[in-house]
C-alpha cells in the first residue's frame, strides 16, 4: 500500500528506536558477557585476568545458589498463584450488577499505583513491626504474642507485600477479558440448562484463559525481578534472598563483579525462556 | 492544463499482476470514467496515477512531463475518497485550508478562496463544524471543496457516491458533472456503477481484471460494445446473450439484444415464452421470460404500463437492426 | 444483562464487593489518616482511626527536614522527561510500522517488547559502569535516559495499537493535499491520535515515577527521586510512622490519582493488546 518513497522513508523514521534499543541491549549485555569470564574485582585490584567458566561454576556452586533459586520460585510461584486465583474469584465478583462498582473498582486497583518503596515500606512499619504494627495490635487483642513477621515467616510476608501490589492488575485484566465475554453465550447455555458451576468451568473459564496466560506471564516478568521490596525490608536476610538480589549484591556489595555477571547471565537466560512463550502468546495477537 | 498519459503501465502486488500492461490517454478537460466490476483494479489504477502507489514498470506523464517519480503532493491533482478522508479534527474551513496551508497561500487569498467555495457547494453555514457533525453529502462536498481550492490540473474521485444513499446519489451525481462543466478541468472517477459512468463520462474505460476491454463515449459503449463483457456490463437491464442455434441463424456465435430492443405482445412473433417475473415502473415496464429455448430467461423492457400475468404465453419481436454480433472469442463483428 | 437483578442479590453483592474493596485499599487510607496523627497516636494500642486531633505538622516536618521539593522535581523530571523522549522517538517508529507495514514489522515489534524482558539485574554492572565513565551516575539525564529506553517498547507498542485504528486514507489525502511526511505526522496524525497519545503518556509516566531498580542503584544524593526518598526511610530512628506516612502520602498521592484515570490504558498496554 505504499510506494518506495514512503517505505525508505518509514526505515529512516524507525531508526533512531531500533538504534536505540539495539545498543541497550547489546553494550550491557556484551560487557556481562565479558565481566563473567574475568575475574574482576573493581576494589581488590581490577581485572585479574580470564577465568574462563569459573565463574558460571562459583555462581552455581555457592552455598547462596539454590536457596537463591528456590526463595525466587516460591516468591513467584505463591504470588502467581495467589493473585490469579484471587483476581479470578473478584474480576467475577465486580462483574455482577451492584451499587458504585465504579468505586470499587478505584479502590481494588489502588494498590498498583504505590511505588514499590512505599508499599515495602508501609506493610513493614506499620502492618508488621511487631511491637507498633498494626497486626501486632490486632494480635494482642486476641491475646496472641504477635509474629515477628519479617523474621519468622520472612517470605510469607514479602509474598504478601508483592501480592498486594499484583492482585490489582490481575483482577482488572481478568475483569476486562471477563467483560468481553459475549452475554449471549451464558445465556445460550443457560438455555441448555447448564447449572451455573458449570457455566463457569466450560464457558467462563476457557474464555479466561487467554487473559490469566497473560497475567501469568506478565506478572513473572515483573516478579522475577523484583527488588526494592526486599531491599526495603529484609535486605536478603531470613531466606528471602531472590537471584535478582543475590545478584545485585555480588556486583554491587561485595564488588565482584565477575560473579555477579555470571549470575546476571544466568538471570538473563531465565527471563528469555519465559519471554519466549510470551512472545508466542502476543505474536498470534499481532496477527488477529 | 491536464492531461494524462499512461504507457505500458503495470502494477504487481507481490506475485499477483493487478495491471498487465496498459496503455491510455486521459485528454485535457475531459470527465473519464473508469468502471468495472469490484476488484478489477480500479482503485489501483487511480493511486498509481495519483502516485499513491508505484508504478511496477512503465511511464506516466501529465501534460507531457514524465511524472513517474514525482511525489504524490507535486502532480497538481486532488483526489477525493470513498471515505472522504476528512481530517476529524479540524473544522470545515480548517479542512478546505489545509491545501493551501501546506501550499504556503496566505491567509487573506485562503479565506477568498474558502468562502467561495463554500458558496459554491452550500457549505457557509457549516464552515465552523466538524466533520463528525455534517451529513454524508455534507463532508462528501467538504472533501471536494478541499480539491478545487487547490487548484488541480486533475481531479481524482475514487468511488465518492458509495456512501451515500440513492436518493442523495443523484443528487451528486448532478452536482459534480456541473462543477465539471463549470471548471473544465480533467476529472478522473472510479465507479462499479454502470448507470454513473453512462450518466456523467464523456469517456468511459471499461475494465476487467486490469484489462482495457473498451475506451469510448458512453452511447458508442452502448451502441457498439467491442466484446460480450462490455456489452453485458453497460445498459440496464443487461443486454439479453444468446448462444446457439438462434445466434447461427445470424452467422454468429453469440447475439445480444437489449431489452428495449424487443417488443412483446400476445398475437404473435419470432420467439415464444411464458411471463415469469414482472416490474413496474410505471414509465417501463419489465418482463422476466421464461421457457423461450433461447436463454435461462430473456428480459423485456416494454414502455408505459403492459399488463400480462405471471404464467401468461407471450410473443417477442426482436428488431433486426438491432442485433448485435459476436465471434466464439466474445468480440462483436458486423 | 437486561435481566432484573433482586435487590437483595445487589445488596449482598454491594456490601461483599465494598468489604473486599475496602480491605484491599486499606493500607493506602491507614497510611493517610496516619500522616495527620502525632507520633504517639500513630502507634496508639488499640489504634485509633477517625478520633484523634488531626494535625498537619508531620508534613511540614517531612518538607523541611528532607527537602521533599528536590526529590519531588527530580521524580517529575525524570518520568516526564522519560516519556517525552521516549514519545519523540516511538512516533515516527510507530507511524511507519501501522502505516507502511512491511513483513519484517512484526518480527521488529516483537524483538523491542523482548528487549523489555532483559532482566535489568543482568546488565546492572556495565551501566553502572558507563554511568561513571561517561558522568552520568547520579544525575537526571542518565536516569531519565535508561528510563526512557526502559519504557519505550511499551510506549511504541501502544502508539502502534492506536495509530493502526486511523484509516490510512486520511494520511493519503494529507500527502495528495502537498503535505511533507513532517506536515503529515505533526497536523494530521498526531492530533488524531491525541487520545491515544495522551494514554500512552500518562501509563508510562506512572511506570517511570514507581520504577525503582534503577532509580535505586543510580542515583545517591543529587537526582534521587521519591522512590529514593522514601527508601531512605527505611533505617528509623524513633519515632517515625506519622512521618512516615505523610511522606508516603505525598510520594504516592499525585501517581494515584493519575492511575485511576488511566486503569483502561493499563490493561492495553501492560498486556500490549492482548486483552481487551
Ligand atoms: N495493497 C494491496 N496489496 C495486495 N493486493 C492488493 C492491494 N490493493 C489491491 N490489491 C488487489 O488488487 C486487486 C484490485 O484492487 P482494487 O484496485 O482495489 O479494485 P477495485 O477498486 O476495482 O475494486 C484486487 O484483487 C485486490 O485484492
Ligand atoms: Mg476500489
Amino acid at each position: 500500500m505504499a510506494t518506495q518513497h514512503s517505505r525508505s522513508a518509514a526505515r529512516l523514521m524507525m531508526a533512531p528506536a531500533v538504534i536505540l534499543l539495539l545498543g541497550w541491549m547489546l553494550v550491557p549485555l556484551t560487557m556481562t558477557l565479558y565481566f563473567s569470564f574475568k575475574k574482576y574485582l573493581p576494589l581488590r585490584g581490577g581485572d585479574l585476568g580470564w577465568v574462563g567458566f569459573d565463574n558460571y561454576t562459583r555462581f552455581i556452586t555457592s552455598s547462596a545458589f539454590w536457596p537463591s533459586i528456590q526463595a525466587t520460585l516460591i516468591i513467584v510461584g505463591s504470588v502467581l498463584a495467589i493473585t490469579v486465583v484471587l483476581g479470578v474469584l473478584l474480576a467475577i465478583l465486580l462483574d455482577q450488577p451492584m451499587w458504585g462498582q465504579g468505586v470499587v473498582r478505584i479502590l481494588v486497583i489502588a494498590p498498583f499505583f504505590v511505588m514499590p518503596t512505599v508499599s515495602a515500606l508501609v506493610w513493614k512499619n506499620m502492618f508488621m513491626d511487631p511491637v507498633n504494627g498494626l497486626f501486632a495490635h490486632l494480635w494482642n487483642a486476641f491475646g496472641l504474642t504477635p509474629v515477628e513477621w519479617l523474621s519468622q515467616a520472612s517470605l510469607t510476608s514479602i509474598v504478601m507485600i508483592v501480592s498486594w501490589q499484583w492482585l490489582p492488575f490481575a483482577t482488572l485484566i481478568l475483569l476486562t477479558a471477563i467483560q468481553s465475554l459475549d452475554s449471549e453465550q451464558l445465556e445460550a447455555a443457560e438455555m441448555d440448562g447448564a447449572p451455573p458451576l458449570y457455566r463457569f468451568a466450560y464457558i467462563t473459564l476457557p474464555h479466561l484463559a487467554r487473559a490469566i496466560t497473560i497475567v501469568v506471564l506478565i506478572q513473572t516478568i515483573f516478579l522475577l525481578s523484583i527488588f526494592a521490596e526486599i531491599l526495603v525490608t529484609t535486605q536478603g536476610s531470613f531466606g528471602t534472598k531472590t537471584l535478582t538480589y543475590l545478584v545485585y549484591q555480588r556486583v554491587l556489595e561485595s564488588q565482584n563483579v565477575g560473579l555477579g555477571s555470571a549470575g546476571g547471565v544466568y538471570a538473563v537466560i531465565l527471563a528469555n525462556i519465559i519471554a519466549l512463550f510470551l512472545m508466542r502468546i502476543v505474536g498470534k495477537n499481532l496477527d488477529a | 492544463m491536464g492531461q494524462i498519459t499512461l504507457e505500458k503501465v503495470t502494477k504487481k502486488f507481490g506475485n499477483v499482476e493487478v495491471i498487465p500492461p496498459l496503455d491510455l490517454t486521459i485528454h485535457d478537460g475531459e470527465f473519464t470514467v473508469f468502471v468495472g466490476p469490484s476488484g478489477c483494479g480500479k482503485s489501483t489504477l487511480l493511486r498509481l496515477i495519483a502516485g499513491l502507489e508505484d508504478m511496477t514498470s512503465g511511464t506516466l506523464r501529465i501534460d507531457g512531463q514524465d511524472a513517474t517519480a514525482i511525489p504524490p503532493a507535486k502532480r497538481g491533482l486532488a483526489m477525493v475518497f470513498q471515505s472522504y478522508a476528512l481530517y476529524p479534527h479540524m473544522s470545515v474551513r480548517k479542512n478546505i485550508a489545509f491545501p493551501m496551508r501546506m501550499a504556503g497561500v496566505d491567509q487573506a487569498t485562503q479565506n477568498a478562496k474558502i468562502d467561495a467555495a463554500a458558496k459554491a457547494l452550500n457549505l457557509t453555514d457549516y464552515l465552523d463544524r466538524r466533520p463528525g457533525q455534517l451529513s454524508g453529502g455534507q463532508r462528501q462536498r467538504v472533501a471536494i471543496g478541499r480539491a478545487i481550492v487547490r487548484e488541480p490540473s486533475a481531479f481524482l474521485f475514487d468511488e465518492p457516491l458509495s456512501n451515500l444513499d440513492a436518493a442523495l446519489r443523484v443528487g451528486m451525481r448532478l452536482e459534480i458533472s456541473e462543477l465539471h462543466k463549470k471548471l473544465a478541468t480533467t476529472m478522473v472517477y472510479v465507479t462499479h456503477d454502470q448507470v454513473e459512468a453512462m450518466t456523467m463520462a464523456d469517456k468511459i474505460v471499461v475494465l476487467r481484471a486490469g484489462h482495457i476491454e473498451q475506451v469510448g463515449s458512453p452511447l458508442e459503449l452502448y451502441h457498439t460494445p467491442r466484446n460480450t463483457f462490455v456489452a453485458g456490463f453497460i445498459g440496464s437491464p443487461k443486454m439479453n446473450l444468446i448462444d446457439g442455434a438462434e445466434a447461427e441463424k445470424h452467422d454468429a456465435h453469440t447475439i445480444g439484444i437489449r431489452p428495449e430492443h424487443i417488443d412483446v405482445d400476445a398475437q404473435g412473433g419470432p420467439w415464444q415464452g411464458k411471463v415469469g417475473v414482472a416490474e413496474h415502473l410505471g414509465s417501463d415496464t419489465f418482463f422476466h421470460i421464461h421457457d423461450t429455448g433461447l436463454a435461462e430467461t430473456i428480459t423485456v423492457r416494454a414502455p408505459g404500463e403492459v399488463s400480462f400475468d405471471h404464467g401468461d404465453t407471450v410473443f417477442l419481436t426482436p428488431r433486426d437492426d438491432k442485433i448485435h454480433r459476436f465471434n466464439a472469442e466474445g468480440l462483436r463483428f458486423s | 444483562m437486561s435481566r432484573t437483578v433482586t435487590t437483595q442479590r445487589k445488596a449482598i453483592n454491594t456490601a461483599l464487593a465494598w468489604g473486599i474493596g475496602l480491605l484491599i485499599f486499606f493500607p493506602i487510607l491507614w497510611t493517610f489518616l496516619t500522616s495527620f496523627k502525632t507520633e504517639a497516636t500513630a502507634i496508639a494500642d488499640p489504634p485509633v482511626f477517625l478520633f484523634f486531633d488531626w494535625t498537619l505538622e508531620n508534613y511540614s516536618v517531612v518538607t523541611e527536614r528532607s527537602d521533599y521539593a528536590r526529590f519531588l522535581w527530580n521524580s517529575i523530571f525524570i518520568a516526564g522527561g522519560s516519556t517525552i523522549l521516549g514519545i519523540i522517538v516511538a512516533v515516527p517508529a510507530a507511524w511507519s510500522m501501522a502505516f507502511v507495514p512491511s513483513h519484517r514489522t512484526k518480527d521488529i515489534l516483537l524483538w523491542m517488547l523482548s528487549t523489555k524482558m532483559l532482566p535489568a539485574v543482568g546488565v546492572l554492572y556495565p551501566i553502572y559502569l558507563l554511568f561513571i565513565k561517561m558522568g552520568l551516575l547520579d544525575s537526571r539525564l542518565g536516569l531519565t535516559l535508561v528510563l526512557m529506553l526502559i519504557n519505550l517498547p511499551i510506549i511504541v507498542w501502544m502508539l502502534y495499537t492506536y495509530f493502526r485504528e486511523i484509516p490510512g486514507e486520511i494520511l493519503e489525502a494529507a500527502r495528495m493535499d502537498g503535505a511533507t511526511l513532517r506536515s503529515e505526522i505533526i497536523y494530521v496524525l498526531t492530533p488524531m491520535a491525541v487520545p491515544g497519545i495522551a494514554s500512552t503518556l500518562l501509563l508510562n509516566f506512572i511506570l517511570a515515577w514507581n520504577e525503582a531498580f534503577w532509580t535505586l542503584n543510580l542515583t545517591a544524593a543529587k537526582a534521587a527521586p521519591l522512590t529514593a526518598f522514601i527508601a531512605s526511610y527505611s533505617s528509623p530512628e524513633g519515632l517515625f510512622y506519622a512521618k512516615l506516612s505523610a511522606a508516603s502520602t505525598m510520594a504516592i498521592a499525585p501517581i494515584l490519582i493519575l492511575g485511576w484515570f488511566s486503569q483502561k490504558q493499563l490493561v492495553r498496554g501492560l498486556t500490549f493488546g492482548a486483552v481487551k
